[in-house]
């Protein structure tokens, strides 16, 4: 969790860094700037799939990026300009996919997993504890202590 | 014995899984507008910028709308089978010349021969937009309602062809 957020904190840092020349060339308005990257890091670009609107310096991102700013600008929200994205390139353009049927195992499959895992190995630790508490045969006992008497003797 | 059955058959899933997932196209994305009307667009000709069209005025019939440019390596490839196309058959070729220079598009297609009835010129990209175009060339194919049936993305082959578009457009030509 805690990576997770430095990981994060660091990109958005990257991403900033790497935005501030734009804004100079593409808004005079930084305050409308810094939205327009805000709704560009929910979207990915679909021609490098692992990059943000924001990142990416596909022409399509540019261009996206270019309707983000004119969305705002017209005043729409950005629930707004996100839907109208998934209307174009579907739930696959969203960095973080609705919760909805089709993705159900998307979000719950890792729990799923981590539940069988947890089930699996209690199980196995049950078991084990079992076999170690089984009472042991006569001769087994005999020869047990007749070992330790050998590696207890002094001088052994 | 039967203890090792459990993880075997999870395992044997889990590759199952893999290989489907392994064997996909991950830059083919399935489009949302498949089933939804084709978004309207009103855009010059390229070969006459005075002569608009309009996606009304294809109601009626089936057509195939292809988006190519003259900056597109792949549009390259396909292009002599949609000449083809055009010569044998009677397909609605539409074209969308998408994010390009006019005098390009044009030159483009004396060099590589014109297939299409008409190409519409959509220079600033926003209709590529509207149809959710990320990866030229893709090719739509929009039944007489004007509702999109079908969307390739990336370039026609020979067997696309044959197996999916002209089936599909043949069946769609079939129906009122």
């Amino acid at each position: 969790m805690i990576a997770r957020l430095i990981a994060s904190m660091l990109f958005s840092l990257l991403a900033l860094t790497a935005h501030a020349k734009e804004a100079s060339t593409l808004s005079a308005d930084p305050a409308l700037e810094a939205r327009v990257m805000k709704v560009a890091e929910e979207l990915r670009c679909l021609v490098c799939q692992n990059e943000t609107i924001a990142a990416s310096h596909a022409d399509l991102a540019v261009d996206l990026r270019q309707q983000i700013r004119i969305k705002l600008r017209e005043g729409q929200s950005e629930r707004q300009i996100l839907d109208f994205m998934v209307e174009r390139y579907g739930d696959f353009v969203l960095y973080r996919p609705p919760l909805k049927a089709t993705t159900v195992l998307l979000w719950a499959g890792p729990f799923a997993l981590l539940l069988g895992a947890a089930f699996a190995l209690t199980r196995a630790i049950r078991s084990r504890k079992r076999v170690a508490s089984a009472p042991l045969s006569t001769p087994d006992l005999q020869r047990a202590r007749q070992l330790l008497d050998d590696k207890g003797s002094p001088g052994a | 014995m039967k203890r090792y059955l459990l993880p075997l058959v999870i395992f044997i899933v889990l590759v199952g899984f893999l290989a489907v997932g392994l064997n996909r196209d991950p830059r083919v994305v399935p489009s949302p507008l498949i089933g939804k009307p084709a978004p309207a667009f009103d855009l010059p000709r390229i070969d006459d910028p005075a002569l608009r069209m309009k996606t009304q005025d294809l109601r009626g019939q089936v057509w195939m709308l292809n988006v190519w440019a003259s900056w597109c390596v792949a549009c390259r490839q396909e292009h002599p089978l949609l000449v083809d196309l055009a010569k044998t058959s009677k397909v609605k070729l539409y074209g969308l010349n998408y994010k390009d220079k006019r005098d390009d598009g044009l030159a483009w297609l004396q060099r590589h021969g014109n297939p299409y009835i008409a190409s519409l010129s959509d220079t600033d990209g926003l209709v590529g937009i509207d149809y959710g175009v990320y990866g030229v060339p893709e090719t739509f194919i929009i039944d007489k309602q004007g509702v999109i049936r079908h969307k390739q993305i990336g370039p026609i082959t020979a067997e696309s062809l044959s197996t999916t578009l002209l089936p599909l457009m043949a069946q769609l030509e079939a129906t009122p």
